[in-house]
């Protein structure tokens, strides 16, 4: 079942917000998860587990490291669960 | 007296099945209140757990912790974390060198929850569900970590494990660290979180568990005829340490001095304690020449006391065996009654107990004793706390462990 972006954006933030502490309405589009969410790699691959759980896709482990920002991670959702 | 550098304690923290705090919990014990309640769970049906009750934490962390807290530490750290701040704060946030603070919390059994819920997600969901963090929340030593991190220690984290000694050689380590000059300031305790099917099966199995299921409350009884085992509880408690020098120079508040350390193995048997409590009197002794005090300084010992048959009359008779006719003016006090057994937890929150009846001059009472094993061979205080005697006094925490671990603790007076 396909998610919208937008429907994309609102779980992965409930998620990335569940394990940062940040205000889910600071998870926008543009932000980067190491530089502005300050998220680490272990936090990172917290974050992607429980959205490959939320979401029905794989993340490969070698494409995590390409998700530079919160749009970045929807997009690539987005595409896998097409 | 030593010539070894004077440790002083200045700040208390805890989280127990009696409060969310230092002051619920002495309010509580003072009172005579039991932690014990029934589990709210289906364990008994869907496992065949013989036991519906525990001491568990009055407060949830939750309740106190930030959501990632909760979420990136095992229960049994975010005990320690919880009773670490509030010690922290109640010795006055020290402004301190991290390289001349340490930070020794221990945990008996460690990581379990996070152990046992890895363990279930692996096999029904298999390993890409795991979650990353599952090691450093697993390990023994995360507790000892996380407060650390938290507080910037960097004069050596330690974590040792002596099953239910362990938070009492958690105090008696950090002693040691001021003493050799390691460190001023010593944050140490202890902590358990294993309320979980798993580790109660594995003790109702070993048959140390009481079983009066009817009365939780009642359950825990050391030292009554009727007593039946130990009663499974929760919780941390941490004393913040400090060179008497260094508490001085900033003004603290001194609660009281920890003046000595014992310690002693039995090698008799890997549960049992040794009958004749050979071991037990030699870490009380120890204890007591570490801080050169006699046995008519003694008017205190907070009791490892469990409610098992065996075990509360082997630590009174090493006690009479230890102090002779000056037994008679020990004030015994089994905590246990009240908070259960916190494993890991418990030589802490006896720790911090002992130095809570010595800086107020009151023994917390043991409740439940009904009618008492006519072979107990020390007076207990029962039911109302009992005032201890103005001048210099010096309190035992005895705290033992399955393994033949014994620990024995003198605190007295500043």
């Amino acid at each position: 079942m396909a998610n919208t972006d937008q429907e994309i954006l609102e779980g992965l933030a409930e998620i990335v917000a569940e394990e940062t502490g940040l205000d889910q309405a600071d998870i926008l589009l543009e932000k980067s998860f190491t530089d502005d969410l300050d998220i680490d790699s272990l936090s990172m691959m917290t974050i992607v587990t429980h959205a490959e759980d939320k979401f029905g896709v794989r993340i490969p482990d070698e494409e995590v490291k390409n998700l530079a920002t919160v749009g970045d991670a929807v997009s690539f959702i987005k595409s896998a669960q097409a | 007296m030593t010539s070894a550098r004077e440790v002083v304690v200045t700040g208390l923290g805890a989280t127990t099945p009696l409060g969310g705090d230092v002051a619920s919990t002495w309010e509580a014990a003072l009172a005579g209140v039991s932690g014990a309640r029934t589990l709210k769970n289906d364990w008994a049906e869907k496992y065949g757990i013989p036991v519906t009750f525990a001491a568990t934490i009055k407060v949830d962390p939750a309740e106190v912790l930030s959501r990632p807290e909760t979420k990136r530490m095992d229960p049994s750290a975010q005990y320690a974390i919880v009773a670490t701040r509030e010690a922290w704060a109640d010795a006055g946030s020290p402004e301190i060198d991290g390289d001349r603070l340490g930070a020794v919390v221990s945990s008996g059994i460690g990581g379990i929850q996070t152990i046992l819920d890895g363990w279930d997600t692996l096999r029904e969901r298999g390993a890409r569900r795991m979650l990353p963090m599952t090691v450093p929340m697993l390990m023994p030593n995360s507790p000892s970590a996380y407060v650390s991190l938290e507080l910037g220690a960097r004069a050596g984290t330690h974590a040792l494990v002596s099953a239910c000694a362990s938070g009492a050689e958690a105090v008696g380590y950090a002693v040691d660290m001021i003493r050799s000059g390691r460190a001023d300031v010593v944050v140490a305790g202890g902590t358990e979180a294993a309320i979980h099917p798993m580790p109660l099966g594995a003790f109702a199995a070993s048959r140390t568990l009481s079983l009066r299921n009817d009365d939780p409350q009642g359950a825990s009884r050391p030292y009554d005829i009727d007593r039946d085992g130990f009663v499974l509880g929760e919780g941390a408690a941490v004393l913040v340490l400090e060179s008497a020098e260094h508490a001085a120079a900033r003004g603290a508040r001194v609660y009281a001095t920890i003046g000595g350390v014992g310690l002693s193995s039995d090698a008799y048997h890997i549960t049992s304690p040794d009958p004749e409590g050979k071991g037990q009197v030699a870490a009380m002794r120890f204890a007591m020449q570490d801080a050169g005090v006699t046995a008519a300084d003694i008017v205190h010992v907070n009791a490892h006391a469990t409610s098992t048959k065996v075990g509360d009359l082997t630590e009174t008779k090493s006690i009479r065996t230890l102090l002779g006719a000056d037994a008679d003016h020990v004030q015994l006090s089994a905590t246990k009654s009240m908070t259960g057994h916190l494993l890991g937890g418990a030589g802490a929150i006896e720790s911090l107990f002992a130095v809570k009846a010595v800086a107020e001059r009151l023994a917390p009472p043991t409740i439940n004793v009904d009618n008492p094993d006519p072979e107990l061979q020390v007076p207990l205080v029962r039911d109302e706390p009992y005032k201890l005697p103005g001048g210099d006094i010096a309190a035992i925490n005895n705290s033992f462990g399955f393994g033949g671990h014994n620990v024995a603790l003198v605190v007295q007076n500043h």
